[in-house]
């Protein structure tokens, strides 16, 4: 039962990941192998703030969130104008150098011990019960989000989004200011992934540079592939299969007998980039692709008539 | 006087670890200008290199010489396979899936050595020697062996481009793939070679990283931001330029050590990447 729960409760924490890549990637056509970055910083800061200075949870949280957006908007200023390519590149290479800091800066994470003893939301609360009241809470903000990113996505401001995405120089020409609609749309996917980082940050109570694992970038990746880029359903949806087929692979190696602990775990580390690689070769749009609203084009006989 | 021979002695360390990390950026550069596309895998092909030259070396005890010739085959062979069943079927999509795609690629590859081989340290058995004095400078000879096997390797590979009819052939794919396809050229015979040179290219610079450094499976991942840097600061694509690039990252991240704590050597590669991005879009050799 609690491992049930903890499953879900890792879903809803990959969801959000998968929400905030798909407002970036999915939705805004800017590839960001950074985002471990956002998810570190928002749990970092709500951590610090609430073991260090015994600030209130949401505090932590809402400040979580803050810095993941601030780091967002300041990812857009050096990085937003380059090619794909080059884009994924440097933004791996800040995350890499987020993962740096995170060990290096002793006075402010304590390095690889990681901080531990972060408060909980529910102090009073034990065990089970915690762990159930917890899940809710974070399908709660799970919920939320996808709510307003429903919304966001329908809005004027997602169709801008998706123009840029489609093509960026169109939507310039239309007089959109490419920069400014990335850059919001770099904040609030970076706000989101600072909320799961915090969500995770007060589940687990403890906080290290662990948490810059290459997996769950691939994870997060493989949750909105699989679901189906651009489209929120399929972020939710991809996440909670990623997190079922991740631990699905707990349970297949357990029937190979007289593995070792570190072979077990690569070869469910295999199993996943194998999955990706099929998902992406056979389903590559995702199992919900995202619905393309169809434009039909004035009759043609309409447009004769008027010349 | 001090400072002037401490930074002549980081310049020289940083000469020597930046002709080792151009064999990968050549072997990134390489591929991205024959076929377009970022391949995030050259880090797993790394460490299929270190542990094949281990196998070779430490296991049959066979000299670093044809260790370095088997790391090249075999991680050359491994890539043209992982290529052909994980990376091809998705050449219609944008380069940039492929990109993605390769990062799950990479992350398969470093998953079948961790199987194989357990995340426990490994070295290769080569002879330690003191090191060599000149004036004030010190030089490990291991070092300068490392440097001239780099050597070769990219001089073998400019010969190999600049004359034979197969590199011509290559550089005509890398200059305009379709041109080059209605003169008579098969690009998936290229495409093919390419990677399998790169990819070969990519296992003797993990040979050379192991023969400094520890081999484990992230032995790839934790150079790889310096090899992408290295590559991005000659303009993707650009050979000589992949080469330029990794002496400055080289040298770079031994002056580092000047103004930073050790930790951070690894974010210089981060830096030059933005540093060359936002003054040299097109690479320090590229035109304007």
């Amino acid at each position: 039962m609690t491992y049930v729960v903890t499953v879900l409760t890792f879903g809803g924490i990959y969801a959000l990941l998968a929400l905030g890549l798909n407002l970036m990637w999915g939705m805004t056509g800017l590839v960001n192998l950074g985002i471990l970055g956002y998810y570190a910083i928002g749990g970092y800061t709500s951590a610090i703030l609430t073991a260090y200075l015994h600030l209130p949870v949401l505090v932590g949280m809402l400040a979580g969130i803050a810095m993941g957006a601030l780091l967002g908007a300041a990812t857009c200023v050096g990085l937003v104008k380059l090619r794909d390519d080059y884009l994924a590149i440097a933004t791996l290479g800040f995350a890499e150098v987020m993962g740096l800091i995170a060990q290096n800066e002793i006075w402010l994470t304590n390095g690889t011990d990681g901080i531990g003893q972060i408060p909980r939301l529910f102090g009073n609360l034990r065990g089970e019960s915690f762990n159930l009241v917890y899940l809710c809470l974070c399908l709660a903000v799970v919920a939320a989000v996808f709510a307003a990113m429903m919304v966001l996505r329908r809005s004027p401001f997602g169709r801008v989004l998706r123009a840029i995405r489609d093509d960026a120089m169109v939507a310039a020409t239309a007089g959109k200011y490419v920069f400014g609609f990335q850059m919001k749309a770099l904040a609030i996917g970076g706000g989101i992934m600072g909320l799961a980082g915090a969500v995770y940050a007060h589940f687990i109570g403890f906080i290290s540079p662990e948490i810059f694992q290459p997996q769950l970038l691939i994870y997060t990746f493989l949750a909105l592939i699989l679901g189906g880029r651009g489209n929120n359903i399929g972020a939710v949806a991809g996440a909670f299969l990623v997190v079922i087929i991740v631990e699905g692979t707990r349970f297949m190696v357990e029937f190979v007998p007289s593995l070792s602990a570190v072979q077990v775990g690569a070869i469910r580390q295999l199993i996943i980039g194998v999955g990706f690689l099929v998902v992406l070769q056979n389903w590559p749009r995702g199992l919900f692709p995202e619905a393309v609203p169809k434009y039909a084009p004035p009759a043609k006989h309409s447009a004769a008539k008027k010349i | 006087m001090e400072l002037v021979t401490e930074i002549a002695q980081l310049v020289v360390n940083g000469l020597m670890s930046g002709a080792i990390l151009a064999v990968p950026a050549i072997a990134f550069t390489l591929i991205f200008a024959v076929l377009q596309i970022t391949n995030f895998s050259v880090a797993a092909h790394i460490a299929v290199g270190a542990y094949a030259a281990y196998v070779t070396n430490s296991v049959f005890g066979l000299p670093i010489i044809l260790a370095i010739l088997v790391a090249f085959v075999v991680s050359g062979l491994i890539g043209v396979v992982a290529d052909h069943l994980a990376l091809k079927p998705l050449r219609s999509y944008s380069a940039l899936t492929v990109a993605i795609a390769s990062m799950a690629l990479n992350l398969v590859l470093e998953n079948i050595l961790r199987f194989c081989f357990s995340n426990n340290v490994q070295g290769l058995s080569v002879p330690v020697y003191r090191d060599w004095i000149f004036g004030s400078i010190h030089v490990a000879p291991q070092n300068v062996y490392n440097f001239i096997i780099a050597v070769i390797a990219m001089a073998a590979l400019f010969a190999l481009l600049a004359f034979t009819p197969v590199g011509k052939a290559m550089r005509a794919v890398a200059d305009n793939s379709k041109l080059a396809d209605i003169k008579g050229i098969n690009p998936e015979q290229i495409a093919r070679l390419a990677i399998f040179i790169g990819m070969g290219l990519a296992g003797v610079g993990g040979v050379l990283i192991a023969l400094d450094a520890a081999i484990e499976p992230t032995i790839g991942f934790r150079v790889i931001l310096s090899v992408f840097a290295a590559a991005v600061l000659g303009g993707l694509g650009n050979i000589p330029g992949a080469v330029l690039g990794a002496l400055i990252v080289g040298v770079g991240e031994e002056l580092s050590l000047l103004a930073l704590p050790v930790a951070y050597r690894s974010a210089i590669g981060f830096a030059v990447i933005i540093v060359a991005l936002l003054f040299f879009p097109r690479g320090v050799l590229g035109k304007r």
